[in-house]
């Protein structure tokens, strides 16, 4: 192990270390905490300056049902599901397919289609911009939420594909060739021999799916205006040009955009580090 | 026709199991990096006539000081953006230890990455407020005059930076930590009996093992780093007067904003952008060109 485990160190430098790893962590978060703690605080507090002292008093239930009452925000984060899920469970279904067949079958132009997927999904976002609100535009889409949602599954199936395929390549190809001996069917061999191996794939893309998308920000504008369609990114920057200097309520609202992402990496963990550091480990 | 499939199906499969993802892909991804490079040749308000203008966009480009401030700040990006690469290297060999509670502590530093920029943009814009922001408190603890970062033409891009760096650093950090929980303790062993230690044994033993986490956070640092357009788009808006632009926040200002519809314009900013991304795209296509091939 590197560093040398620091159970083998001197006890001063142990329980230097293990003061030293709280006071990291609250300088680390200190930005996101103070939004926290102001999410908290009353109109007088904010109207005081007092941002970064104690708050006089704990208005959680206020401002919260403040922004609530006040603003659009259910309606931002109702539609920000409304595009995240669909976009996590056709990025998911269509790469499982195509990452079956780029990592099954050998035929010309296997890799050359494998490099397209990849490519594209590098490519800046700008390069795809006006054909794409064009295209949505012409298909009477633009606006809505499907519009957003079918250009997000389209787009990650670029990443998808190149995570599924590289999974699959990894599995052992001895039980799809024991299957073919059997006589089983290509189709059945994806469904049923090859799909439950995949679980752990499919759920670290989901959860790395769902956060890419819930935190989009750029196809939100490009595709969607007004609080009926857009989803709690670009909502959240509509707001702070209303709210201007109403801190708490802006830290309120970003404490809530955050929070779906944050839950659900704490409870896919596992799956969502093994997603990201794909290919980190030889 | 059950017969033709069954003799049959393994060319046919691929072609099924390809066509609907190949498909989508193809209709949103790569059509529309054509027909940007074609736009880029007209002259466009997006809703009227398009008007063939040659190179005229590109030529224009050229006399644009605005398209110099925002590739000078790409530049300014990508090269500060690297800095999440070491630093995230530092925090995962901070937390590379087994006492209680360390996972829980991992999973919290990792935190930035997972919130949306458009929150750390907002977060920042407030550590940053020249009245309030606790920058300028701890600033004004030191006995200096407040700074307003965000509207300071010759600081704005290096504020804006630093936000983006806080989420690529975790990034970084948990690509490192899964690296290191795989180096060969062995090798390591070895390399203590023969007293190295500290940098040295970093240096010529670990990060030698880690080259894989490395690659690939310098893919992601790379891409994040010209791509970026939240945090200008939420921190300032490209302001003040334009000097936090980079090409992806100029190309969406051009293309949209009040400035008029240009369509092609801003196409060919994006053709731009896109030329320089190729350089680091076909890299990476090449490295892994070479992987497959196992050479």
């Amino acid at each position: 192990m590197f560093p040398r485990p620091i159970e083998k160190a001197t006890p001063p430098a142990r329980a230097l270390y293990k003061i030293a790893l709280p006071i990291a962590l609250i300088i680390w978060l200190l930005p996101l905490l103070a939004v926290a703690l102001t999410s908290l605080r009353s109109q007088a507090d904010i109207l005081n300056g007092n941002y970064w002292g104690w708050p006089t008093s704990f208005n959680m239930l206020e401002n919260y049902t403040a922004i609530f009452e006040n603003t659009p925000i259910g309606q931002y984060i109702f539609n920000s599901f409304r595009v995240t899920i669909p976009t996590v469970i056709g990025a998911v279904a269509l790469s499982c397919m195509t990452g079956f067949a780029l990592a099954v079958y050998k035929f010309k132009g296997n890799l050359l289609l494998f490099f397209l997927f990849v490519a594209g999904n590098f490519v800046p976002f700008q390069i795809l911009m006006v054909p794409v609100r064009d295209f949505t535009v012409n298909l009477g889409i633009y606006n809505t939420i499907s519009g957003l949602a079918l250009f997000h599954i389209a787009f990650q199936t670029g990443f998808c594909t190149l995570f599924m395929r590289n999974f699959i390549k990894a599995l052992p190809f001895e039980l799809i060739e024991a299957a073919r001996v059997e006589g089983v069917s290509e189709i059945r061999i994806f469904w049923y021999v090859v799909l439950p191996l995949m679980k752990p794939a499919i759920a670290a893309l989901s959860v790395l799916i769902f956060t890419f998308i819930w935190n989009d920000y750029f196809w939100a504008t490009v595709l969607t205006q007004g609080a009926d369609t857009q989803p709690i990114t670009a909502g959240l920057k509509s707001l702070n040009g209303q709210w201007l200097s109403s801190w708490h309520l802006i830290s309120a609202g970003s404490i809530l955009a955050a929070m779906p992402p944050v839950i659900m990496f704490f409870l896919m963990q596992r799956h969502f580090i093994a997603g990201l550091t794909l290919g980190a480990v030889k | 026709m059950r017969d033709y499939w069954r003799i049959n199906q393994q060319r046919l499969a691929p072609v099924l199991f390809l066509m609907p993802g190949l498909l989508m892909f193809v209709v949103y991804v790569v059509i529309p990096i054509f027909q940007s490079v074609n736009i880029s040749l007209y002259a466009w308000d997006g809703l009227g006539e398009k008007e063939y203008v040659g190179i005229a966009n590109y030529v224009e480009l050229m006399d644009d000081e605005a398209f110099y401030t925002s590739i000078k700040n790409n530049v300014i990006w990508l090269v500060l953006y690297m800095l999440a690469i070491p630093a995230g290297l530092f925090v995962a060999l901070f937390l590379n230890q087994n006492v209680r509670g360390i996972r829980i502590y991992k999973s919290l530093f990792f935190f930035p990455f997972v919130i949306s920029q458009v929150v750390v943009g907002l977060v920042f814009s407030w550590f940053y407020d020249p009245s309030y922001g606790l920058f300028n408190k701890v600033l004004g603890f030191f006995g200096a005059d407040p700074m307003a970062i965000l509207a300071d033409e010759d600081w704005v891009t290096y504020g804006i930076i630093i936000a983006g760096l806080w989420p690529q650093t975790a990034y970084c950090m948990i690509l490192y930590l899964t690296g290191l929980n795989a180096v060969d303790s062995e090798q390591i062993e070895a390399a203590r009996l023969d007293n190295a230690k500290g940098l040295k044994l970093l240096w010529y033993i670990i990060l030698p093992q880690l080259r894989p986490a490395t690659f690939i956070a310098m893919v992601v640092t790379i891409i994040g780093a010209l791509r970026s357009f939240d945090l200008v788009s939420i921190m300032t808006n490209g302001g003040p007067w334009g000097s936090s632009r980079v090409l992806a926040f100029y190309m969406y200002e051009q293309a949209f904003s009040e400035y008029g519809f240009r369509m092609g314009y801003g196409a060919a900013i994006a053709v731009v952008l896109l030329a320089i991304m190729m350089i680091y795209i076909v890299g990476f296509l090449y490295k892994m060109y070479r992987d497959e091939r196992g050479y």
